[in-house]
């Protein structure tokens, strides 16, 4: 009963609150205040529903083609009515179709979901929101990046429905396969379509980017240094930069192919006999896209993954009620990490017939960028260590990605080994690593800062039982899927096969395929879980507390529904770095960055007691920056 | 069977979830009861982290009982070539290190939930950094990975070192979806290609008017490798990507139209050999033993059965069966003929 008593107060108390934030919107309509809004809140959770929405639909693709693969005897009539002709007259998958299903699940999940689901989400949301400014820089440009988002969206959806089929030469889309239709049915208007799609991504990725970059830059409230920025924080801003110098790249490689496949010309193309005709290309290089490609490619894998690793720092340090361990040493690691991520993209090329050379220089740059990322998993056990640790589903999901992070990177180490790399390139034990280390850490990240900022976004809690639920069947899943496939790797199972029964070396394994193919869909299931938790809780949860985690940030201090502007009054000032968490001497286990030195006398160290006295002096630039 | 076991599996699962789920509301409901406030944690706190125990258990049990299990079934073969023994070492040392890392972490960070899970009243310590376990952590890594990026670099130079002047030269080729092998002949030089001469018949464009050195060369659909010998192969594509792999042979190069690629080693064991290898240890599929070379590069719908059987001969097998191959060019004299083109160094055939 006690409770709704407060919960009452609580939504009265914000419905105040909320009256006074429509002053700042005073002509607003559902148009413009839900679809082609400004605001950096309302782009965050567009971005996110979008994600979420590909999200379903990139798993639901591996579904099918992990049914293909467990049990490639069974009769998959029943996919029918959604796959039409690409179910034969036996019930059997196309063939050609399971490689366009592999490629539309790559660049989904890749770019879709754990680039501008993640991303788009989280950099959109929360860097306001942390740093203590109203918006983003430019809430126009914010606006036209979620847009072509949804236009690219719209343009990759409409490709799988064509009569060729979507694109469907790899997510890496090398040619000549990618560039010449008489490949492959994919690489006609599949391809035109995907590559038209990803252009207008890479628009919306830059737009975004910038946004973020000058966002960072230039709005940071008083007080808010670079040195006191949370990790999050950093996290996306090293994001935003390594996206805005590497997606270009991309965008010129896509440019060329775009040439090559429609203008006659011979960047990537030469010496093709096909369809019973010699091409008239010489003089290419197939070996140049490659390069181009993995320019962007590597540094993407780290533009997914970073994010993640800030959403977890902040999680971890809340949860653990402890500051973040190494504090600088994580953002040297971030700092690091985006240097080297542009010197090791010939890793995924050892065997690419590059000389060999190259692949000795790639070795050694490689296994260094192995050092910041182990830093960082230390940091975040030793942050564990000696704490007071609460599991939210969002601290579960944060340990949950420490540890895939750490078994997938350590593969990474096998793989960097330009020698081993010769055995294991393109086999399932790749699979393996990079799902782990990127595709389930990323997601885990995802769902924890999911789980974290409901409240912020929302208002509302979602339901914690549900989510350890989701978190044990998932983590278990993850497991289950993508650890035995090492061992498929291990055995030269090579990668992007629609079936190995044909084959003779790599018969073996029905029994592990059949179980990988059985948790990827129980795994599956499982998060619909989430999916009902996350929907339910928006209408049905119980009212947020203004601070639910007892967090440190900024954005625990806006009203529970932040109108346009965030802080009905003025910006809050900081103080202090994010994670004076159980600090000596302090009251409560938690100091927020708004809080003054001042305030905090019996927790302060002897250098914040001078920090203490400064506070007094330049009263007057607060009120003048505000106004 | 195992699927209505993994149904039932599933079944408890859910059902166990279901009931714990329930037991949980009903303590908190209890609780609630009690104290009248909200504590900062429920009785889920613990149970979680009491789960991370037992899920270390499950996941490191499970890893080690099919690691060993298992071995017969993931293990290839030994290594059939000179170098892939050097990788196969190079391979177990790293998997001994990350898989020691890779346990260490886990212990830290399964066990540490458990150890360190909220109590009222507690205050968790206030660590910012500490210098010494950071350059610790820092340097011990730099140091473990440039042994292994240094004795990996070793062997990677070794193998990408020029191919030995006696090598056998084989030409390897690529198309959707298919391979060719072209073997050398008795001049010991593989004749010159030209992409525009490709047509049905001539399959490998081979280019009779620029070089005599085709005449005796002759074209296979199987890999035969001499024993003992280095053999250099010349890979090339017709149309896409592909990409050689002998797993057997820990070999692995794209075919990349345009831009030919090479891979030289050494044959250590006869098909044969082999067989007997697997029998010994009691492989029961033994005498059915064939090397095989699959497609690794992503190159269109049949890419899965893009495959080729390799057979390695005894040298003297090997002479004997180059003996009995017949040059393309006198199996294909009509086709000359028609095109016009004159073998005129004739002396290469026998
Ligand atoms: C310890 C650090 C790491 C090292 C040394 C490392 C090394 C490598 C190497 C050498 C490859 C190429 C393997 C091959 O294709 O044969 C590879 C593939 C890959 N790695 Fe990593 N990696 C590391 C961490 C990461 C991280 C943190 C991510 C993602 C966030 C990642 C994502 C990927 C992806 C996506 C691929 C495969 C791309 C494809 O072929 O489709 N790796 N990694
Ligand atoms: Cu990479
Ligand atoms: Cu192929």
């Amino acid at each position: 009963m006690s409770t709704v008593d407060i919960d009452i107060k609580q939504a009265t108390d914000d419905s105040h609150g909320g009256g006074h934030d429509e002053h700042h919107e005073h002509h607003g309509n559902f148009w413009t205040n839900y679809i082609f809004s400004y605001d950096h809140k309302v782009i965050g959770k567009q971005f996110l529903l979008t994600g979420m929405f590909w999200a379903l639909i990139g798993v639901a693709m591996s579904v099918v083609f992990r049914l293909q693969l467990g049990f490639p005897d069974a009769n998959l009539e029943f996919l029918r009515p959604l796959l039409g002709g690409w179910i034969d007259s036996a019930g059997k998958l196309d063939p050609n179709f399971y490689l366009a299903l592999v490629t539309m699940h790559g660049t989904i999940m890749v770019f879709f979901v754990l680039t501008a689901g993640l991303s788009g989400t989280f950099s959109n949301y929360l860097i306001p929101l942390q740093i203590g400014a109203r918006d983003m820089a430019s809430g126009f440009m914010n606006m036209l990046s979620y847009w072509f988002f949804f236009l690219s969206s719209v343009v990759m959806f409409a490709s799988l429905f064509i009569q060729t089929g979507p694109a469907s030469g790899g997510w890496v889309i090398y040619p000549p396969l990618n560039a010449l239709e008489q490949a492959s049915p994919g690489s006609g208007l599949g391809m035109t379509l995907w590559l038209v799609s990803m252009a207008l991504f890479i628009v919306s990725t830059l737009l975004g980017g910038i946004n973020y970059i000058a966002t960072v830059i230039n709005l940071r409230t008083e007080g808010m240094s670079f040195t006191r920025l949370p990790l999050t924080i950093w996290a996306f801003f090293i994001t935003a930069v390594i996206g805005l110098l590497s997606f270009p790249v991309l965008f010129s490689a896509a440019l060329l192919l775009i040439f090559d496949r429609s203008f006659g010309t011979s960047f990537f193309l030469s010496e093709i006999y096909i369809g019973g005709e010699a091409l008239s290309n010489v003089g290419g290089s197939a070996v140049l896209f490659q390069h181009l490609f993995w320019f962007l490619g590597h540094p993407e894998v780290y533009i997914v993954l970073l994010p993640a690793l800030g959403i977890t720092s902040e999680i971890v340090a809340t949860n653990s009620r402890k500051p973040i361990f190494g504090y600088r040493a994580m953002i040297g690691s971030i700092l690091g990490i985006a240097v080297l991520s542009f010197v090791v993209w010939a890793h995924h090329m050892f065997v690419s017939g590059m000389n060999p050379f190259l692949g000795s220089v790639f070795m050694f740059l490689t296994l260094i960028i192995a050092v910041p990322s182990a830093v960082k998993a230390f940091n975040y056990i030793t942050t564990l260590w000696r704490g007071n640790l609460v599991f939210t589903p969002a601290m579960l999901f944060s340990i949950g990605l420490v540890s895939l992070f750490i078994v997938g990177g350590l593969t990474g180490i096998h793989l960097a080994n330009a020698a081993i790399d010769i055995q294991l390139h393109d086999t399932y034990f790749v699979v393996a690593h990079f799902h782990l280390v990127m595709g389930a850490s990323a997601f885990f990240g995802m769902l924890a800062g999911i789980y974290h900022w409901f409240p912020k976004m929302f208002g509302r809690m979602m339901n914690d039982k549900l989510g350890y639920v989701h978190f044990w069947l998932t983590f278990a899943g993850v497991y289950l899927i993508f650890f035995p496939m090492h061992f498929l790797g291990i055995a030269a199972f090579p990668r992007r096969y629609y079936s190995f029964t044909s084959f003779e070396p790599f018969g073996k394994f029905t029994d592990l395929n059949m179980l990988i193919s059985v948790a990827a869909i129980l795994t599956f299931a499982a998060q619909f879980i989430f999916i009902f938790n996350f929907f339910y809780s928006m209408f049905r949860g119980k009212i947020a507390p203004a601070n639910p985690w007892k967090s440190n940030t900024l954005e625990w201090t806006t009203p529970r529904n932040p109108g346009h502007g965030n802080w009905p009054g003025p910006l809050p000032k900081v103080y202090r770095w994010p994670y004076d968490y159980s600090k000596p001497g302090a009251k409560d286990d938690f100091i927020p960055q708004n809080v003054p030195y001042s305030e905090t006398k019996e927790s302060n160290l002897p250098y914040e007691e001078e920090l203490a006295k400064l506070e007094k002096e330049p009263k007057s630039n607060a009120t003048k920056r505000d106004a | 069977m195992i699927n209505v076991l993994i149904g039932i599996a599933a079944l408890v699962l859910v059902v166990l979830l279901a009931l714990i789920y329930r037991v949980f509301t009903l303590v908190q409901i209890a609780k609630k009861r009690e104290t009248g406030e909200e504590p900062r944690v429920t009785s889920s706190n613990r149970i979680n982290a009491l789960l991370f125990i037992i899920f270390f258990a499950v996941l490191f049990g499970s890893i080690f009982w099919y690691s060993i299990a298992a071995k017969d079934d993931y293990m290839l073969p030994e290594a059939a070539s000179e170098h892939g023994g050097a990788i196969d070492m190079l391979f177990w040392v790293t998997t001994g290190v990350v898989f020691f890392v890779f346990f260490v972490t886990h212990c830290l960070l399964f066990f540490f939930p458990y150890l360190y899970s909220y109590k009222e009243g507690k205050k968790a310590e206030f660590l910012v950094h500490d210098n010494r376990l950071e350059l610790a952590w820092t340097v011990v890594p730099a140091i473990v990975l440039t042994i292994l990026v240094v004795s990996g670099w070793t062997v990677w130079s070794e193998i990408t070192d020029p191919a030995p002047e006696d090598s056998v030269e084989i030409e390897i080729v690529g198309r959707q979806f298919g391979w060719n092998t072209r073997y050398a002949g008795p001049d010991g030089k593989i004749g010159k290609h030209n992409f525009r001469k490709i047509d049905a018949t001539n399959g490998l464009g081979l280019d009779f008017e620029a070089d005599a050195a085709n005449n005796d060369d002759f074209v296979a659909n199987e890999l035969v490798l001499p024993k003992g010998k280095n053999v250099l192969l010349k890979i090339r594509s017709r149309d896409v990507l592909h990409s050689v792999f002998l797993p057997h042979f820990r070999l692995k190069m794209d075919a990349v139209p345009g831009q030919p690629t090479q891979f030289w080693f050494k044959p250590i064991y006869t098909t044969e050999e082999m067989r007997q290898r697997l029998a010994e240890k009691g492989d029961p599929n033994a005498a059915d033993f064939n090397y095989h070379l699959a497609c690794t590069e992503i190159c269109g719908s049949a890419h899965y059965a893009m495959s080729m059987k390799v057979r390695v001969l005894s040298e003297e097998e090997y002479a004997e069966w180059e003996k009995e191959q017949k040059p393309w060019a006198e199996l294909n004299a009509d086709y000359l003929a028609e095109k016009g083109i004159e073998i005129s160094n004739m002396t290469s055939l026998k």
